[in-house]
């Protein structure tokens, strides 16, 4: 996606994310990459400068591109951030330095917008995971069509989430005619007295498959061996699950929460299309504020403030979570 | 020991797998349940549409296909298709090199360029957008389709770099240097040893590439108006209609979700892989 900051600032130990010490088969989340490494990567050059540009010559033209399409504008959200910029006042453009951050950060809609965010995307992020747990638990073991049942529970990931938000907003929450109500009865008005929840759904509904995916892989990376030596000495199903397959899987779950929160914290579609950001503001988060105040309000200034501000939110908790799965890494590797 | 004690545990745990297996059929039934509801509305008479409690037997009807395809939902499609499968292109042409240099004949500073491109994808479009739309205002590429190519090329490009990547770091360092000592030049060893064994992992790559752009949606709706939206905003006339406009929207919805359906069932092997950007197998 367009727009993010310079990586020595975002990540600067890349090396230290991708650690180099021996890895068992087990931790085999992205230091699997490293493991099948040719060897140490750093080969010094033997050519010299040629021998270097031949090197980077075929990585280059992806490099210009990215940094092209996705710093420069990122570059110029910076400056318009310190401009006094409607676009209703054709001429106006002073510059005000940090006025407009000022205006965000103690601005009550931003601040609620900011709270929505964290509830709809720590909520779909849980209970997807929770869900996916269980689900990869029940795929981890053969049964009969278990092809078809995978085929069937990665279908809601793969519906248009255009599609897939107004299906469950007029086929399933709708009071009249939704799915809910016909089945259960009542007239409750889902998208309207509980929006929270309403997206929620419909983002974990979606969202799901893509944890039960990454989970399942860590399950079925696990030794058997090791497991089935743990039965023989007499440990019970449950003791096995606790003491040694959630161990093995929180890396995985780790990597499920970080990529489910940094795709889950754009959600866009699912409010545009169910609640409109609605009733009120109850359903308002950071990319739904910021694309109403360009294009509804055009206050541009202040527009690009709140996306610098969510930028460098979202290199915190992107630097920290790497953070916390390459102690993770450096754990393994002490013991 | 096993010998004697071997068919209780078998029996009992045959007993349990077909207990699990039955649980996890209900679960993927309750899961993709809204999509067969979906296809149910879609396939319904308009009187049957919007009944409470909802009607489970009906004669079907093709109706509400033919009315949507009537309409006016061709140039989307076709925009759909044009985005996804020249971005597609362009990202297999630029990933594929570059995953090469960070790979198999790596850079110097491989990890920073890697988790540069990475972090270009961690950072939310909002922040660009705005940028970027008057830019294409100015200079006149505002709803033009190649300006969205451009675009979801850019979107696409660190999850294609990291999961060829992937698959470029199986090719076999032996079969690589022997190849060498044969005196093959780079060409043939690109040819001859990597391609076969990436082929497949390139096929996944450009499949998971075209189901993020046809499903893209933030970019469209606000870079494109009326020549170059894509098939995510066709489905916005539905935003708020009531009544039997749900047979029509459920048809909508399926015949715009049909390439992606098909696309990820047949990568579904390989899903895992590119969503967590070649880092889980």
């Amino acid at each position: 996606m367009p727009a993010e900051a310079p990586p020595p600032f975002l990540f600067s130990g890349g090396g230290a994310f991708v650690p180099t010490g021996r890895q068992t088969p087990m931790t085999d989340v992205i230091t699997r990459a490293e493991d099948t490494k040719p060897a140490p990567p750093v080969v010094p050059p033997k050519g010299g400068a040629k021998e270097r540009w031949s090197r980077r010559a075929p990585l280059l033209p992806a490099l210009i591109f990215a940094i092209i399409i996705t710093q420069v504008p990122f570059l110029f959200t910076i400056y318009y951030s310190t401009l006094s910029w409607n676009a209703l006042r054709p001429g106006v453009r002073d510059f005000v330095g940090f006025d407009n951050y000022l205006t965000v950060l103690t601005d009550d809609r931003l601040r609620s917008a900011l709270l929505n965010t964290v509830i709809l995307t720590a909520g779909a992020v849980i209970f997807s995971m929770i869900l996916g747990l269980g689900l990869a638990i029940l795929m981890d073991r053969k049964f009969l069509g278990r092809g078809i049942v995978r085929t069937m529970l990665i279908t809601p990931f793969l519906i248009m989430p255009v599609a897939a938000a107004l299906l469950w907003k007029h086929g399933i929450f709708n009071p009249d005619y939704g799915l809910i109500n016909g089945i259960f009865g009542g007239n409750t008005a889902w998208t309207t007295s509980y929006p929270k929840a309403a997206i929620i759904t419909t983002l974990v509904w979606q969202w799901t498959p893509f944890m039960m995916l990454i989970l399942l892989a860590g399950l079925q990376s696990q030794s058997n061996e090791v497991l089935e030596a743990a039965r023989v000495d007499g440990a019970g199903a449950w003791r096995i699950f606790t003491t040694m397959t959630l161990p093995h899987l929180r890396q995985y779950l780790e990597l499920g929460a970080l990529l489910g929160s940094i795709y889950l914290v754009n959600t866009f579609d699912a409010i545009f299309t169910i609640t409109q950001g609605g009733p009120g503001t109850a359903t308002t988060n950071l990319p739904y504020e910021i694309y109403q105040t360009i294009f509804s309000k055009y206050e541009y200034g202040e527009a690009s403030a709140a996306g610098v501000v969510v930028v460098i939110l979202t290199i915190i908790v992107a630097n920290f979570a790497l953070r916390v799965i390459s102690g993770l890494f450096k754990m393994e590797e002490g013991r | 020991m096993t010998t004697m004690t071997a068919p209780k545990p078998a029996a009992r745990r045959r007993l349990g797998n077909s207990i699990w297996g039955i649980a996890a059929w209900i679960a993927g039934i309750i899961f993709v349940f809204p999509v067969i509801w979906m296809i149910l509305t879609a396939l319904k008479q308009s009187k049957d549409v919007t009944t409470n409690p909802p009607v489970w037997f009906f004669t079907p009807t093709l109706e509400h296909f033919s009315t949507v395809l009537g309409g006016n939902i061709t140039p989307y499609l076709l925009n759909s298709l044009m985005a996804s499968v020249f971005s597609t292109l362009l990202v297999v042409c630029l990933a594929t090199p570059a995953a090469y240099a960070l790979s198999l004949r790596p850079v110097r500073k491989w990890t920073d360029a890697l988790f540069f491109f990475i972090s270009t994808k961690m950072m939310p479009p909002v922040a660009a957008v705005l940028p970027i739309y008057l830019l294409t205002v100015r200079i006149g590429i505002k709803d033009n389709i190649w300006t969205m190519v451009i675009l979801y090329t850019s979107m696409n490009l660190p999850l294609a770099i990291w999961m060829m990547r992937s698959f470029l770091l199986e090719v076999p360092k032996e079969v690589l240097e022997a190849g060498e000592v044969d005196g093959a030049g780079l060409i043939t060893s690109i040819r001859r040893i990597i391609l076969p064994i990436v082929a497949p992992g390139l096929a996944a790559t450009a499949l998971i590439c075209f189901i993020f752009t046809w499903n893209e949606f933030f970019l469209a709706v606000n870079l494109t108006d009326t020549v170059a939206s894509t098939a995510p905003i066709y489905l916005l006339g539905f935003i708020s209609g009531r009544g039997p406009f749900l047979a029509d929207l459920s048809a909508a919805a399926t015949l715009l979700s049909l390439p992606v359906l098909i696309a990820g069932w047949v990568a579904q092997n390989k899903l895992v892989r590119g969503l967590s950007m070649g880092a889980v197998k």
